[in-house]
């Protein structure tokens, strides 16, 4: 399974399915990440850590270990 | 009768410029009861019959987050009459998708679009006549930033709720709809129409506060079940994310019909100017950059110019002697002269020096904020904190508590997860700040013959202090789990709102000035009197004659033994530390009051005696309970009783088992030692290791978290 945290840099994907539950799943998607969305992976934090997202025309920042709970292809 | 309008919208969309437009002035801010969230009400200027109400922004009407919940119960519970949904044209899809929800409630609905001059300038299209009929709202494009269309969009929020109630127009796919009706008719069936919908969908979502709020039959709610079982095998998903998915569907569907995107994937200035502000290499350097030039002008030079006029000049040479001959002159007895200008005017007087220094201080974050840096700053520090249970946001209090713990501690206002800004407030107060200085001079000064490894140590210990406490405190209950989800957005950066830094510095300020009216003022009385009233000897005021011990030496003699595993078991110093509640600066000036020469090497010297019992005195006054005003600032932003002393009360203890550590340990190396104070130092050592390097728990602390934010809610 491909994650969005395994999408590289500058890479384009789109969003298969959403892992998880709860608060976390829930917030992901108020922002805009659902099923067959594309998202682009822009670039990670000086330290690595979170990445910085375009989701539906705006940036969007996310930690590594919850970008995890997105499948992409 | 009155009307109300509620103005909602998702965070940075103008919310805030436009409820300035329309309120002018007359405006209250408070919090929603219970809650640290901003609540601000205001009258719509020119209709005194229309009241404004300011929602937090929010991109979803979820149960999990404060700031949502707390617009729920408002929109549920006060019935507005009207929502004015501000929706930013440049991030359309987002933020419609909390138009969907708020239509659903069946209150009238008015979208004002705003930044549509960045749409136009983009060259892009909205058709906002159909975009309205199809969501069912009346809709009106605007420009919070230049005031246009605002008239017309109060206009048609007032019209709107004259009107009355609506029912909303977008519907989901067939399954899910199917689902839906079926609730409907099973279990809301006796509720306005117009409010049906909401509760369906929610029953749907199994959204816990509204399954708890309807007391639905264990029947009705089985046979409901098996609805929502159906769909979700269906669309292979869960219930919430299915309603989250089909909502993103429908506004997908809506904004292709509506929205011209002339397509073109150009740079705009924001990801220019984020090329470089958050590039790889440049952005911390860039962002040290920034914090020093912030810091040097409000702490550093035009800060420290204030502070020193206020404090000197100001109060010192101008106020105080000037009420102090004014009272004389007609002809006041001494002791209230005494009371007045050295407690009440002296005490406040220490504490509002700081205001303009705060003012400047204040007035720079604003900016940085308003202007959408504050977002990367978070961005690029957020690994590091999260190391220590705090989140990248707590960096700016911790810079701006180098300078004053009170604004500090303030700061950490614009940090939304109720956990990370717990943490925050509480160790904030760790990082010396401007007024603990002396102390670390006169110790430094005192009894290490000026050695700069004082200070330095100083600055090194506050910081480890913050890093341990995180490292420990993450593993407690109260502060349990991994740390809250980071989904943040990055906001287009746009040229700061002069109007609504300048309010935003002014409430901040005020706030502060109105702490000092009261709090202070009571605490600076009540320790006047303490050092000025003597009962040895018969109750009397301490003269230059009359002398004898005041109520306060009497006290501190009668809690001294406190301190004497640190060190520093005489009344001169117990009374110093506690006169440091009301001011750090106190604690030198108590120094010079009660030692018998102005010389810092006698004075330290005589008190404090060892180099060893100096420094566990200087530990523990710069960890332990902040002054007064910082208290004050933990109260307010903590907004609670239990947590706020839960917070003091960590600071002290912590402060004096460092102390006890370096004390006892030390006395070892400076000949004598107590085996009892150095067995007790050694279990609080391995106590502390054993908390640091104690395994994280891994849980689900997001879902417990809420759960609590939301009773508190409630309450």
């Amino acid at each position: 399974m491909k994650t969005l945290k395994d999408a590289g840099i500058g890479s384009t994907v789109r969003v298969v399915k959403l892992h998880g539950e709860g608060a976390l799943k829930r917030r992901i998607m108020d922002m805009g990440i659902t099923k067959g969305i594309e998202i682009r992976v822009r670039k990670a934090a000086p330290l690595g850590d979170p990445i910085e997202l375009t989701v539906r025309g705006y940036q969007l920042s996310i930690r590594k270990a919850d970008a995890e709970m997105i499948e992409v292809e | 009768m009155s009307i109300k309008i509620a103005i909602a919208g998702n965070p940075n969309c103008g919310k805030t410029t436009l409820f300035n437009l329309l309120t002018g002035s007359n405006q209250y801010v408070g919090n929603w009861p219970g809650v640290t969230v901003e609540k601000k009400e205001g009258q719509l200027k020119g209709h005194d019959d229309v009241i404004v109400t300011d929602l937090p922004g929010i991109y979803s009407l979820s149960p999990y987050t404060l700031e949502e919940v707390v617009a729920r119960n408002y929109l549920l519970g006060e019935n507005p009459d009207a929502i004015l949904n501000i929706v930013d044209g440049t991030n359309i899809e987002r933020n419609l998708y909390l138009t969907t929800q708020l239509t659903e409630i069946g209150i009238p609905v008015v979208i004002a679009i705003n930044m549509m001059d960045v749409v136009r300038k983009r060259g892009d299209y909205i058709n906002t006549e159909q975009l309205g009929a199809e969501l069912g709202c009346g809709i009106v494009e605007i420009s919070a930033l230049k005031g246009t269309g605002i008239d017309e969009a109060v206009n048609l929020a007032v019209e709107a709720a004259r009107r009355g109630r609506q029912v909303p127009k977008h519907n989901f796919a067939g399954c899910v709809e199917h689902a839906l009706a079926h609730i409907e008719e099973a279990a809301v069936h006796g509720m306005d129409e117009d409010r049906q919908r909401w509760y369906a969908v929610k029953i749907f979502e199994r959204d816990s506060k509204v399954v708890e709020e309807l007391k639905l039959d264990n029947d009705v709610i089985s046979h409901i079940e098996r609805d929502i079982k159906r769909v979700e095998n269906e669309l292979d998903d869960d219930a919430e994310s299915i309603i989250a998915n089909e909502r993103y569907v429908y506004i997908g569907g809506v904004v292709d019909r509506c929205y011209r995107r002339k397509n073109k994937d150009g740079l705009t200035t924001s990801d220019r100017i984020d090329k470089i502000v958050t590039n790889r290499i440049l952005a911390l350097p860039i962002f040290a950059v920034i914090m020093w030039f912030v810091y040097y002008i409000s702490i550093g030079s035009i800060g420290d110019f204030t502070v020193g006029f206020m404090n000197d000049t100001l109060f010192g040479e101008w106020i105080v002697p000037w009420v102090t001959s004014t009272l004389a002159g007609v002809g006041c007895a001494p002791w209230l002269i005494s009371l007045i200008a050295d407690g009440v005017v002296g005490g406040v007087g220490a504490v509002l020096g700081f205001v303009p220094q705060m003012m400047i201080l204040f007035l720079l974050l604003s900016l940085l904020e308003d202007c959408g840096y504050m977002a990367r700053v978070a961005f690029i520090l957020d690994k590091l904190f999260r190391k220590f249970g705090l989140s990248g946001k707590s960096f700016i209090p911790m810079l701006v508590a180098t300078g004053c713990g009170v604004p500090g501690i303030m700061a950490s206002r614009t940090i939304e997860q109720e956990r990370d800004r717990r943490m925050t407030v509480m160790t904030t107060g760790f990082i010396p700040c401007g007024a603990k200085m002396p102390i670390v001079g006169m110790i430094a000064g005192g009894l290490f013959g000026g050695s700069a490894w004082v200070a330095v140590s100083a600055y090194f210990i506050g910081v480890l202090a913050v890093i341990i406490t995180g490292l420990m405190l993450k593993k407690t209950k109260p502060f349990a789990g991994e740390a809250a989800p980071f989904v943040m957005e990055l906001p287009e950066y746009h040229a700061p709102v002069p109007m609504n830094t300048l309010r935003a510095t002014w409430e901040r300020g005020w706030s502060f000035i109105k702490r000092a009216g009261t709090v202070i003022v009571a605490a600076s009385i009540i320790i006047w009197t303490l050092n000025s009233i003597s009962l040895s000897g018969g109750v009397h005021f301490i003269t230059e004659q009359s002398g004898g011990k005041s109520i306060l030496e009497a006290l501190g003699g009668a809690v001294k033994w406190i301190f004497a595993p640190l060190g520093f078991g005489n009344w001169q110093a117990t009374v110093a530390t506690v006169l440091g509640l009301m001011a750090k600066e106190q604690v030198v000036s108590t120094f010079g009051t009660l030692a018998s020469t102005t010389d810092y090497k006698v004075m330290t010297a005589e008190i404090l005696g060892s180099g060893l019992a100096g420094y566990s005195f200087m530990i523990f006054n710069l960890l332990c309970a902040p002054c007064f005003a910082a208290m004050g600032a933990i109260k307010r932003e903590m907004n609670s009783a239990k947590w706020t002393v839960g917070a003091i009360g960590y600071m002290c203890v912590f402060a004096y088992a460092v102390s006890l550590m370096v004390y006892q340990f030390g006395s070892w190396f400076t000949g004598g030692g107590n085996i009892i104070g150095t067995a007790v130092a050694a279990f609080i050592l391995a106590f502390m290791l054993y908390m640091i390097f104690k395994k994280d728990k891994k849980s689900t602390p997001t879902v417990a978290n809420t759960e609590k934010q939301n009773n508190l809610v409630h309450k």
